[in-house]
């Protein structure tokens, strides 16, 4: 197994933001967080990246505790996105790339750029500040930051949240593209059931820090006996029930 | 420590300051002000004190060796503050790059920052005053090498209270340098203060640089132990603010303040 999560808890002073876990992710499989605002998606993605510290429970990359790892050693491995954590707005979107490459000790450094935003269209706007894009171009520039580094493990927390649909649309697709050519294993937190469908190979349902079930999307929609996954979804965030 | 990745982290704040004249003209506006007034005041004083009279400038080289201390602890400040401000704070802790190297890459380009500020100011000060703080001598290295690290301590103590408290502690950045001020005895000599808080201000590694100063200025002489002595306990402090720093680093992983650290 290549990610494996057991019993991870985080409680912050009397509230239990997250349960004793447990889930594992496959090497190069696309793994769906959902779970209604505030189930503890984001903590578990904090622990993962060790931004939180969690109050219990370990988490193993290849069967090795990660705390065992160097820090600098296993966040090179790591790349996370989300629309809530924004790239210096004043850099440009380059000059942004290029930090980031050199932080995560990329070599050939102007290639990778030079591929990672033609890929995602970024290089019109490759000389202006970062802050004064559109959300659907920071969104791309976001990504291409989490990417510069080849992640073996990618964490996308609500990588769409905001966009319209047609460059929600054209940032699923890159995903898709990329996890079908590059050896990646994707953590996604996602309200959007049609991304999650489209994208991940099993989904982890949370509700209140608890994991309430997990599953291939088809296999939780049959055994829920709903039309499709937003119904499931919603079944499973109202009900006080554990499947 | 990775040279490369402190390279990089500091180009991210020279290119701040590259992309932006008003930034520049802020970094030099306001030593450039300070040096203005304290040089009409130091020669106010220089024609009307005694204390004062046989050595021009040494309250403009005060001003200056203080602003010195300022600037390196705002800039330290201010660079943790863009992080958080930009909202960048996510991206950097979980970049791979050490907390050593953030602190190191901080340190190393306050200098930068802070010489863009003052460097001008100071070469005013010269025809305009005829005050040079250069007249210090090869002493000045050492004195500015213990303001510089208890300017960085402050700045390490200050984003520390940023890890625990969040971006409301960002006032206290603002206000810090002034409440050691009083205690520096940075215009005037330690005598002035009561005995109890004497005994405070000799802890403090300003007391004996701003003394040093006064003895180079005024009596002619160096006494290198005492500049010895402001260095060993600005590298004291110096420990003291990583060692806080470090601690409210974990602190903040344990409460989950650097997933959602922000305006």
């Amino acid at each position: 197994m290549f990610i494996e999560i057991k019993k991870l808890t985080k409680l912050y002073n009397d509230y239990l933001a997250v349960n004793e876990i447990d889930f594992q992710i496959d090497k190069n499989k696309t793994v769906g967080l959902l779970g209604p605002n505030g189930c503890g998606k984001t903590t578990t993605i904090g622990m993962m990246l060790g931004l939180v510290t969690p109050t219990g429970g370990e988490i193993l990359i290849e069967s090795k505790n990660i705390n065992s790892f160097k820090r600098d050693e296993i966040l090179k491995r790591f790349n996370f996105a989300s629309p809530y954590i924004e790239l210096p707005k004043k850099l440009t979107v380059k000059q942004n790339l290029e930090i980031y490459g050199r932080l995560y000790g990329i070599q050939s450094l102007e290639n990778r750029i030079d591929e990672i935003s033609s890929d995602l269209d970024i290089k019109s706007f490759f000389k202006r500040k970062t802050g004064e894009l559109s959300s659907g171009q920071k969104n791309r520039v976001s990504l291409a930051k989490s990417l510069i580094n080849k992640p073996e493990i990618l964490l996308l927390d609500e990588p769409t949240a905001s966009l319209d649909p047609d460059i929600g649309d054209f940032i699923r697709s890159y995903i898709h593209e990329y996890k079908e050519k590059n050896k990646v294993t994707i953590l996604l937190a996602s309200h959007n059931m049609n991304e999650v469908e489209r994208l991940c190979d099993s989904i982890i349902m949370m509700r209140k820090g608890k994991i309430v079930d997990k599953g291939t999307c088809a296999e939780l929609i049959k055994k829920h006996g709903r039309n499709n996954l937003e119904e499931t979804f919603l079944k499973l965030a109202r009900s006080n029930d554990e499947f | 420590m990775n040279f490369s990745k402190i390279y990089a982290l500091g180009l991210r704040h020279l290119y701040l300051i590259m992309n932006s004249f008003p930034r520049v003209l802020d970094l030099i506006y306001w030593p450039t002000v300070q040096i203005f007034l304290w040089g009409f005041i130091s020669k106010f004083f220089t024609l009307n004190s005694e204390y004062y009279s046989n050595t021009v400038g040494v309250i403009l080289t005060a001003a200056i060796l203080y602003d010195f201390l300022f600037r390196a602890s705002i800039s330290f400040n201010m660079m943790f503050l863009e992080e958080i401000w930009s909202r960048n704070f996510t991206n950097l802790f979980i970049a791979p790059i050490k907390i050593r190297e953030i602190i190191a890459a901080l340190t190393l380009t306050a200098i930068v920052r802070t010489l863009i500020g003052l460097v001008p100011a100071v070469l005013i000060a010269i025809p305009l005053f005829g005050v040079s703080v250069l007249k210090l001598g090869i002493p000045l290295i050492f004195l500015l090498i213990s303001l510089y690290l208890f300017g960085i301590t402050l700045g390490l103590l200050v984003t520390s209270g940023l890890l625990r408290y969040g971006p409301s502690f960002e006032n206290i950045a603002w206000a810090s340098l002034f409440f050691l001020a009083p205690l520096g005895c940075i215009y005037y000599p330690i005598e002035i203060l009561p005995a109890s808080l004497q005994i405070i201000a000799k802890a403090l590694p300003l007391v004996h640089i701003f003394e040093e100063m006064r003895s180079i200025l005024i009596n002619n002489s160096v006494n290198y132990f005492n500049i010895l002595k402001s260095i060993s306990i600005s590298i004291v402090y110096f420990s003291l603010g990583v060692i806080v720093f470090y601690i409210s680093y974990f602190g903040a992983k344990k409460r989950g303040t650097l997933i959602n650290m922000g305006e």
